[in-house]
């Protein structure tokens, strides 16, 4: 956080018209991505604000172990903003821009994908391309996984870089409810002869937009309309299966579909508290996180609809007026590195997909990816390999909106 | 012991446009001068306005003259006039030493051995350390007294100080109080309603009418 | 330099408050130039009539604006009716203090723990009672109507009422009008309802007036037990405000003077009731009836007051039970395991808001503390008692919150004073400083003027004879205004929230923004700790003194 500040602001305001003069030349940092080296020298000593969802305390306390490296091995100061919605993020960087505010923005990383990208990018407020100069990037492999080049089928150029995979699981509880539906029409069916044992996030939370975006999918046939900008013409034509699946399912969800949890947090605590039965996140590894810590029941078990679930990538962008484009970049390396991916993915910690390609790694390396054991309550590999690819970004506001109109005031 | 006297020329007060009283009046180095009336006469009014904090709500005029110099213009803690009230009025949170320290002028030098001497001479040695609440009525008076005197007044006001205390106690006090006041030849004036008082004090008496 | 002391406390008090109501005024009216809005119109206008469920929200705000002061109120009447002198009062008294530092978070939160289907009281009566195996689908937190906000907020005011009530009673002198009253064969309790609670309600009505507001304009607590589809006009504003989308900056200036209105609804609604009330009672004066109801105003009086008590005692269990429970699977009423782990995972993350907080608090605490204790000290030196203009002071306490942060963000945003912890603490001291006022300046002027009047015919400046006899001396009651008033601090979210621009974290806000996601164990963790500031802030103001002035018999009677 931010030291107290004890000038008075008239000495402030003095002070930042001088050092705005004195370092517009300079913050136009020269920086060559070709010259690692001198980049992690350029670092040194910055303090870089990293604007990331802190809903989840395990993302929380991963953070918190890269701050401390971050400090140790590059004298970089990483400080975790903490936000409940990367939105909030996206209006800062605007305000910014409107603000004239063009080199000292306060934001230096930022966790991003989907529509605010899309949003970033398309009015110039991203730095890059940066993403594929990072040594580690080739760990990814983008020939054989060219979704992490796309985000929500836009394509990065650069501008992002891969940090985790996410995926949509269903989990239930094995105690209530023995046979899970198997898609979007089956829950359904299912709810309405249980009612009160499903629900989902309030949009536009984000698992409770994803929600709606499975349903239009697996309801629409994956229309192709939804990989392409959404128009008017082409969102009433496909959303009104959607609103009639919806008006269908509400009277069965928990609370007769009268209160909606806040979040993927809440609806796990709804599903530990034995209120419902079945439920989803967007980390596969969820369910087993949770059974471990003791939050959800071990009669909790995961899988995946059997005409797959939208997966997507998590990345990280740099706004185009942050003032520490080097130490940004050197974290997101770090992110990218065997060993942070590697804690990553262990469930004793933050216990996500990795994003870097494990099978192309040596031996030697892919052992510390092994503490991954499989387990009950988390979803098989086969599974997961049934995926569905996000629709274009425009949809999720679109969806989030009338989704809203529809039901917020009912 | 400075030798110095008390003048009150024409002194006035009045409340919401009414006269409470006027004093016109001298007092000598050692002597003490009486002023005696009921309750609300203004007696305790016009030792405000000496010691410099009658409230807004009176109109006062006159001067008040210590050794020939007006010190109506002066803040209180300027005038150097000492004040006894009916209660001694020992600050709670200080020791007794602390009390009598509070009254001496910062610039004295060797401040313990004053308080030391002082507190034998009224008869408390060894009571330093001592918390005032502790203290009993008399020994209470006692500090209150030789608080007043360290603090080295040029005049000194009594506000009925002994109304409080026993019959026994009061007779006791009395005879202590004048005594030191006129040992140090300073001019005083006492407001009262008890004759013994007024007697024991052995000055010119004033009295006010209601 | 004193003299100056009352004006610019009213100045700092007055000017924020009232420019930033002002200036949220013009974006209402489409003007911001920052975002491109340089004509007036009413688009912002046309847009929040077309809000889904808008009207609903504006009925809830009102609903919870009117009926926590009454219900609250009518507590308090009862209680003081029905107990006053007894052992109960005698408890209560002591215990009114603490329940009133209980930060409003942490006590909703602790609602919600022991209410919801899933909480505590539900696992109390299954499956025994209830026959419950899980939890029943009842929809109690977060209530489309607002009820169990309602109820939330009833809790926390009947306390604050009952302070104020018993600050103002002695003035009346209650035992011997009721005595009187009783000598004409008056029950008790009725003899109280007649002849003291129409001469006290004058003097509380500025605090009622702040419940209402606050009841109508609350956004922490309804972010956490409101309704959400659709929540309470502040929640809203709120969200729109935080939006990606800046254009929204118009929609929420135009909610948030609608937020306004809406709170002077409340206020105005109450004014009719208090004209009823003012009726009813004269007919029911009127009557002579000495004894009629004596039975019911007694055991609903006495009553109610243990069952508020028992809630936040319920709510409070619920809180530590959750901080420390392992695994907890519905109906056990325990958990299975006892645990540290919420507090050991959780200690890093804890700390910077941790730190911050108490630096928001103790700066904005102290600066109040000293303009207050500046101001009156010009009052008692100029000899002149300044009717410091109260309605003044309760400012920050009747313009609801968001509306005139909204307006005094838009004017720091463009002066780029944002997000700094000097911004942080001057919107802290704006709340503080009523709350500091009000609980030293009673003190202040009742100590007896006679010993400062000693000091100064002792020779002492009017500094000296402050610092060595008057703080001391008031050591007891400026410590217990500093509890006080960090317990005003620590309890604020929304100052930190708008002011701090996100990247200042409190205990509040970071426990405020956990209520949508986190475990329960993890939200009881920032609860508990969020609670136990205030309380260690009242320990302290109670325990420094005695260890200071134990060898000082005298010390214990002033005040």
């Amino acid at each position: 956080m931010e030291a107290p500040e004890t000038h008075s602001f008239s000495i402030r305001f003095i002070l930042l018209g001088i050092l705005l003069q004195l370092t517009s030349p300079a913050t136009a940092q020269s920086i060559d991505l070709s010259d690692w080296q001198s980049l992690e020298r350029q670092a040194r000593g910055e303090t870089v604000y990293f604007n990331a969802w802190g809903g989840e305390p395990r993302t929380n306390n991963y953070l918190a172990w890269v701050s401390e490296l971050m400090l140790e091995r590059y004298d970089i100061t990483l400080q975790h903003v903490k936000i409940s919605d990367t939105a909030e993020a996206v209006s800062k960087v605007v305000a910014q821009r409107q603000a004239g505010n063009d080199d000292n923005g306060s934001i230096d990383l930022l966790w991003i994908n989907g529509e605010n990208f899309a949003a970033l990018k398309e009015n110039d407020l991203l730095y890059g391309p940066w993403a594929e100069s990072l040594p580690n990037f080739k760990l990814v492999n983008a020939d054989r996984f060219p979704e992490m080049l796309e985000d929500f089928t836009v394509p990065t150029q650069g501008f992002e870089s891969p940090w985790t995979r996410a995926q949509l699981v269903f989990y239930y509880d094995s105690q209530w409810l023995a046979e899970p539906p198997q898609d979007i029409r089956q829950i359904l069916e299912w709810s309405i002869s249980n009612p009160g044992e499903f629900t989902y996030p309030r949009p536009p939370a984000f698992l409770g937009s994803t929600f709606l975006k499975q349903a239009l999918i697996e309801l629409s046939d994956r229309d192709p309309a939804l990989y392409a900008p959404v128009s008017s013409a082409e969102f009433e034509r496909l959303a009104q299966v959607l609103w009639e699946y919806l008006d269908a399912l509400h009277p069965s969800l928990l609370r007769s579909g009268r209160y909606f949890p806040a979040s993927a947090i809440d609806l796990r605590r709804l599903m530990g508290d034995g209120e419902i039965s079945l439920a989803f996140a967007f980390n596969p590894n969820e369910a087993l996180l949770s059974v471990r810590s003791g939050e959800l029941p071990p009669s909790v078990r995961s899988y995946v609809l059997r005409n797959g679930t939208i997966s997507n990538v998590s990345f990280l962008a740099i706004p185009y007026n942050a003032s520490q484009k080097a130490g940004a970049m050197v974290t997101a390396n770090f992110l990218l590195s065997i060993e942070a991916q590697a804690r990553a993915s262990d469930p004793d910690h933050m216990g996500s997909t990795p994003a870097i390609s494990i099978s192309d790694l040596d031996s030697n390396a892919r052992r510390s990816f092994e503490t991954i054991t499989r387990d009950l309550a988390a979803p098989s590999a086969e599974d997961l390999d049934r995926k569905l690819q996000e629709p274009h970004p425009s949809w999720t506001p679109a969806l989030e909106r009338a989704w809203i109109q529809r039901y917020s005031a009912r | 012991m400075s030798e110095s006297k008390l003048e009150l020329d024409k002194v006035s007060i009045a409340l919401n446009g009414k006269q409470l009283l006027t004093v016109d009046s001298s007092v000598g180095p050692g002597e003490v001068l009486t002023i005696m009336g009921p309750s609300g006469s203004g007696k305790s009014s016009l030792l405000a306005y000496i010691a410099g904090f009658l409230a807004p709500v009176f109109e006062a005029s006159g001067g008040v003259f210590v050794n020939g110099d007006d010190i109506t213009p002066l803040p209180a803690e300027r005038r150097r006039v000492g004040l006894l009230f009916q209660d001694p009025l020992l600050f709670p949170h200080l020791s007794i030493a602390g009390n009598l320290r509070f009254a001496i002028d910062d610039r004295s030098a060797d401040k313990a051995s004053l308080i030391r001497q002082g507190l034998d001479e009224v008869g408390l040695g060894g009571f330093e350390e001592r918390d005032p609440g502790t203290l009993s009525g008399g020994q209470e008076s006692r500090i209150a007294l030789l608080r007043l005197l360290l603090s080295s007044p040029n005049a000194v006001l009594l506000d009925e100080p002994f109304s409080k205390l026993d019959s026994q106690l009061r007779a006791e006090m009395r005879t202590l109080v004048f005594s030191k006041l006129r040992a140090s030849g300073l001019p005083s004036i006492l407001v009262t309603h008890d004759q013994a008082d007024a007697d024991s004090a052995g000055g010119e008496i004033i009295t006010l009418e209601q | 330099m004193l003299r100056w002391a009352s004006h610019s406390l009213l100045i700092l008090l007055a000017v924020p408050i009232l420019l930033g109501t002002l200036i949220a005024i013009l974006p209402a009216f489409g003007y911001f130039p920052t975002l491109g809005g340089t004509e007036f119109s009413l688009d912002a206008w046309r847009e929040l009539v077309q809000v889904p469920g808008i009207k609903r929200s504006i009925q809830i705000s009102l609903l919870s604006g009117v009926l926590t002061p009454l219900i609250a109120l009518a507590l308090v009447f009862l209680y003081l009716a029905s107990a006053s002198g007894s052992k109960l009062d005698n408890w209560m008294r002591r215990l009114v203090s603490p329940l009133l530092s209980f930060p409003h978070a942490a006590a909703a939160f602790g609602l919600a723990f022991l209410i919801a289907p899933s909480g505590l009281l539900s696992r109390l009566i299954s499956p025994g009672l209830s026959g419950w195996e899980r939890p029943p689908d009842l929809l109690i937190i977060n209530d489309t109507w607002g009820l169990t906000l309602l109820f939330g907020l009833i809790v926390k005011e009947v306390p604050f009422l009952l302070l104020m009530s018993l600050a103002a009673l002695p003035q009346l002198q209650p035992s011997k009008h009721v005595e009187l009253a009783r000598s004409l064969g008056y029950r008790p309790t009725i003899a109280w309802l007649k002849v003291i609670a129409p001469n006290l309600y004058p003097l509380i009505r500025l605090p009622v007036a702040a419940v209402i507001v606050f009841a109508s304009a609350t956004v922490d607590v309804a972010l956490i037990l409101g309704p959400t589809l659709p929540p309470t006009l502040s929640v809203r504003v709120l969200t729109w405000f935080n939006d990606a989308d800046l254009n929204f900056r118009f929609l929420a200036a135009a909610g948030a003077i609608l937020q306004l209105g809406t709170s002077l609804l409340a206020i105005t609604i109450w004014l009719c009731l208090e004209k009823l009330c003012a009726v009813l009672w004269r007919f029911w004066v009127a009557t002579g009836d000495r004894g009629t109801g004596e039975r019911l105003v007694f055991f609903s009086g006495r009553g109610a007051m243990p069952i508020v008590l028992l809630v936040i005692t319920g709510s409070l269990v619920a809180l530590l039970v959750n901080a420390f429970a392992g695994p907890w699977r519905y109906p056990s009423v325990l958990p299975a395991s006892w645990t540290f782990l919420h507090w050991t995972n959780n200690f890093q993350n804890l700390l910077t808001p941790l730190l911050n907080t108490l630096l928001i608090s103790v700066g904005s605490t102290l600066s109040a503390l000293v303009l207050v204790l500046a101001t009156l000290e010009s009052e008692r030196q100029s000899g002149k008692l300044r009717a410091t203009a109260m309605w003044l002071l309760y400012l920050p306490l009747l313009v609801p919150q968001i509306v005139f942060l909204f307006g005094f963000i838009v004017l720091t945003e463009s002066m780029r004073w944002q997000g700094t912890m000097s911004l942080v603490i001057f919107g802290h001291f704006l709340f503080v400083l009523p709350y500091v006022f009000l609980s030293l300046s009673e003190a202040y002027r009742q100590l007896d003027p006679r010993w400062s009047q000693v000091a100064s015919t002792l020779g002492a400046s009017p500094f000296k004879s402050f610092w060595r006899i008057r703080i001391p001396l008031l050591l007891a009651p400026c410590l217990t205004a500093i509890a006080i008033g960090m317990a005003i601090s620590i309890s604020l979210f929304l100052p930190t929230q708008l002011l701090g621009a996100g990247r200042i974290t409190t205990i509040t806000s970071e426990a405020v923004a956990l209520s949508s996601g986190a475990s329960r164990n993890l939200i009881a963790v920032w609860a508990v700790v969020q609670l136990s500031l205030p309380m260690l802030g009242f320990l302290a103001a109670l325990t420094v003194p005695r260890l200071l002035w134990r060898n000082r018999t005298g010390m214990r009677e002033i005040r």
